[in-house]
């Protein structure tokens, strides 16, 4: 089952992977070991494939690093349940397959640690405490998602989704 | 597009390279002028272009490359990726190459013209607003969304809500518009502008340096764009309309502004400069594509007036572009700096994003000129770093700790030293007076020539 990892407001692309540890500092098979290294040591050997990150206001905020997504996608990380997203952020996720989700309740309904479900079809993200209610995302971005990402969206159809 | 809502300027520009009438909220498809790339992020872009199954970019005169950074290559493993860079810059037939050394991306791509106004630009890397200092919809993006833009020459936005903010009055001496982007950052916060345009209204007669600071600072609110209005390089369309509506507006009085500083570890915690006088400083920075230009540096030099910075001080000045750099050279600048205790680096990034340069150590307490203190931005994630404009680095440096720089542009050379000497004796013992070497060589040399001995010291 998927754990839960809790940030608050405000989490910068220098907290998920420092400059100094970019792929081109330490090379492309490293760069995802220094995940959260300096604000949750523990993660980069914790994490599991499918676990979600929940987390406050303007999550991935800060410099364009792609990189602090594939980090992330590396480790395969099922999807990102936040208050907000810095644009920038939520357009790499997207761009990268990670299902990037907005919802006011989640960070007080769920714990740092908890098992929890990411039901993106129902639009929820299940947890021991009870089950948060997601904002569904624009049809764009849903495709783009459900193609496992831009660059595969982009290699099947030749062009973008159709905007309304 | 007549009979339509009036436009702010973001959803003019929109608009017109949509060639339909977009409104904020609006998903559109639109053509890029220009697509930046730099050497941070070329490794994954060009696996997205492959990826993509497209080895060749739309239109290789509107690509721009740049190596800035970290630049020179501190490691052979950056040494290798910018190996990378020139070979596929070679192969792609690109020649808007910029290699270490040139500059900031950012400070090249406005003024060395390949900005136009009213067109939209996307680059690499999250600054890129600042092309809305000339009138440009700039906007960062990641690596793949790059690739994407080389390989289809267009790219999706959503067309942003826009926040409007005015400026009026002039400031006072001392105080600047990196002291104003503060102040407004200070009221709309870190994400108060998210997936929004900041439109800039009475700053389009400033300085473009004055306006790539502005612009670009827009990101630290999580902007989209942020665009100056009225600039001198504006063709005529581009205006806001009367009427636009608007999220949010902020007007900041210039003459009543206070130099401003950010306190770590959030660039919107931000504080007027007496609520942080006195706080030690051990690292100095003076550069970034916010603050490393002619004027800042010149700044700098007017609040140290021929003076030694602290010795237990260091002060690192990047200019942001060779001709910057040259500029400063010329006009005898960075000599008063390099003689005042300043070591200057090479253009570019510099110590900024903690990769190449003077990086902190742990416990570290910096005062940067740039445009972030998140925690292990500039090297230690145990270091930290206040944010101001050159007047507040230059007092840093000479003094060691915060202040207001006003009075030591308004004092007489006896009241200035005293200041000095009075803030200097405050500041706890921190880091180690160093030498600046050439004192001891000079002084052996007079000595010589005293005694009469033939000094050969200097060859």
């Amino acid at each position: 089952m998927a754990r839960a990892w809790l940030f608050g407001d405000d989490l910068d692309t220098d907290q998920i992977v420092p400059g100094r540890y970019a792929p081109f500092m330490v090379g492309q098979d490293k760069f995802h070991t220094y995940a959260f290294c300096d604000a949750r040591p523990e993660f980069a050997k914790a994490v599991r494939p499918g676990d979600v990150l929940v987390g406050g206001e303007n999550f991935g905020c800060g410099s364009s690093r792609e990189y602090a997504v594939a980090a992330l996608a590396k480790h395969g990380i099922g999807g990102i349940v936040a208050k907000s997203f810095a644009r920038i952020f939520f357009r790499n996720c997207i761009n990268l397959g990670i299902p990037v989700l907005e919802s006011d309740d989640a960070l007080t309904v769920v714990h740092d640690g908890d098992a929890v479900t990411l039901d993106l079809s129902a639009g929820l993200l299940r947890a021991p405490a009870g089950d948060v209610r997601l904002r569904p995302l624009a049809p764009f971005a849903q495709e783009i998602l459900a193609a496992g990402g831009v660059v595969a969206y982009l290699r099947e159809h030749g062009d973008f989704p159709p905007v309304a | 597009m007549s009979g339509s809502l009036p436009k702010t300027i973001a959803e003019k520009i929109l608009s017109r390279v949509a060639t339909r009438d977009a409104k904020a909220g609006d998903l559109v498809i639109v053509p890029v002028s220009r697509v930046m790339v730099h050497d941070s992020v070329i490794d994954a872009v060009i696996a997205g272009l492959r990826d993509l199954g497209r080895e060749r970019v739309w239109d290789t005169t509107k690509v721009a490359v740049f190596v800035d950074h970290a630049a020179p290559a501190p490691t052979p493993v950056v040494a290798d990726s910018h190996r990378v860079l020139r070979e596929w810059v070679r192969a792609q037939g690109i020649a808007t190459f910029y290699d270490a050394g040139e500059g900031v991306c950012h400070q090249i791509m406005v003024e060395e013209g390949y900005c136009e106004p009213g067109t939209v630009i996307v680059g690499s890397d999250s600054h890129s607003n600042s092309y809305g200092a000339v009138g440009a919809f700039g906007a960062g993006m990641g690596a793949t969304d790059i690739a994407v833009a080389l390989a289809l020459g267009r790219t999706w936005l959503r067309v942003p809500e826009s926040i409007k903010v005015t400026f009026t009055g002039k400031p006072r001496k001392g105080v600047t518009m990196k002291d104003a982007i503060m102040r407004v950052v200070r009221e709309i916060g870190t994400d108060g502008a998210r997936y929004a345009c900041v439109e800039f209204h009475g700053a389009g007669s400033l300085p473009q340096g004055d306006r790539i600071t502005l612009a670009g600072m827009t990101t630290e609110m999580g902007a989209k764009a942020g665009i100056v209005v009225a600039t001198p390089e504006a063709p005529n369309w581009l205006f806001p309309d009367r009427g636009a509506a608007y999220a949010n507006e902020v007007t900041v009085d210039l003459s009543a502004l206070e130099p401003q500083i950010a306190v770590p570890p959030r660039v919107d915690q931000v504080v007027d400069v007496s609520a942080a006088v006195g706080q030690p400083i051990d690292v100095v920075f003076l550069g970034s594509c916010t603050n490393g230009r002619l004027v800042d540096m010149r700044q700098a030099a007017a609040v140290l007036r021929g003076r030694r910075i602290s010795p237990e001080v260091r002060l690192e000045v990047v200019p942001s572009s060779r001709r910057q750099y040259e500029d400063a050279m010329a006009d005898g600048t960075l000599l008063s700096l390099s003689a005042a205790g300043a070591v200057i680096g090479s253009s570019g990034c510099g110590p900024c994003l903690g990769r190449t340069g003077g990086v902190l150590a742990g416990q570290e307490i910096c005062l940067s000129t740039a445009n972030r203190n998140y925690r292990g931005r500039m090297g230690s994630a145990d270091a930290s770093i206040f944010i101001g404009s050159p007047y507040v680095a230059a007092v840093a440096a000479l003094t060691g700790v915060i202040d207001d720089p006003r009075p030591y542009l308004e004092a007489s050379d006896a009241e200035f030293d005293d200041l000095v000497a009075r803030r200097r004796a405050e500041r706890a013992g921190r880091g180690a007076a160093s030498v600046r070497s050439g004192d001891r060589s000079r002084e052996l040399m007079v000595a010589a020539a005293r005694s009469g001995v033939a000094a050969e010291i200097d060859d």
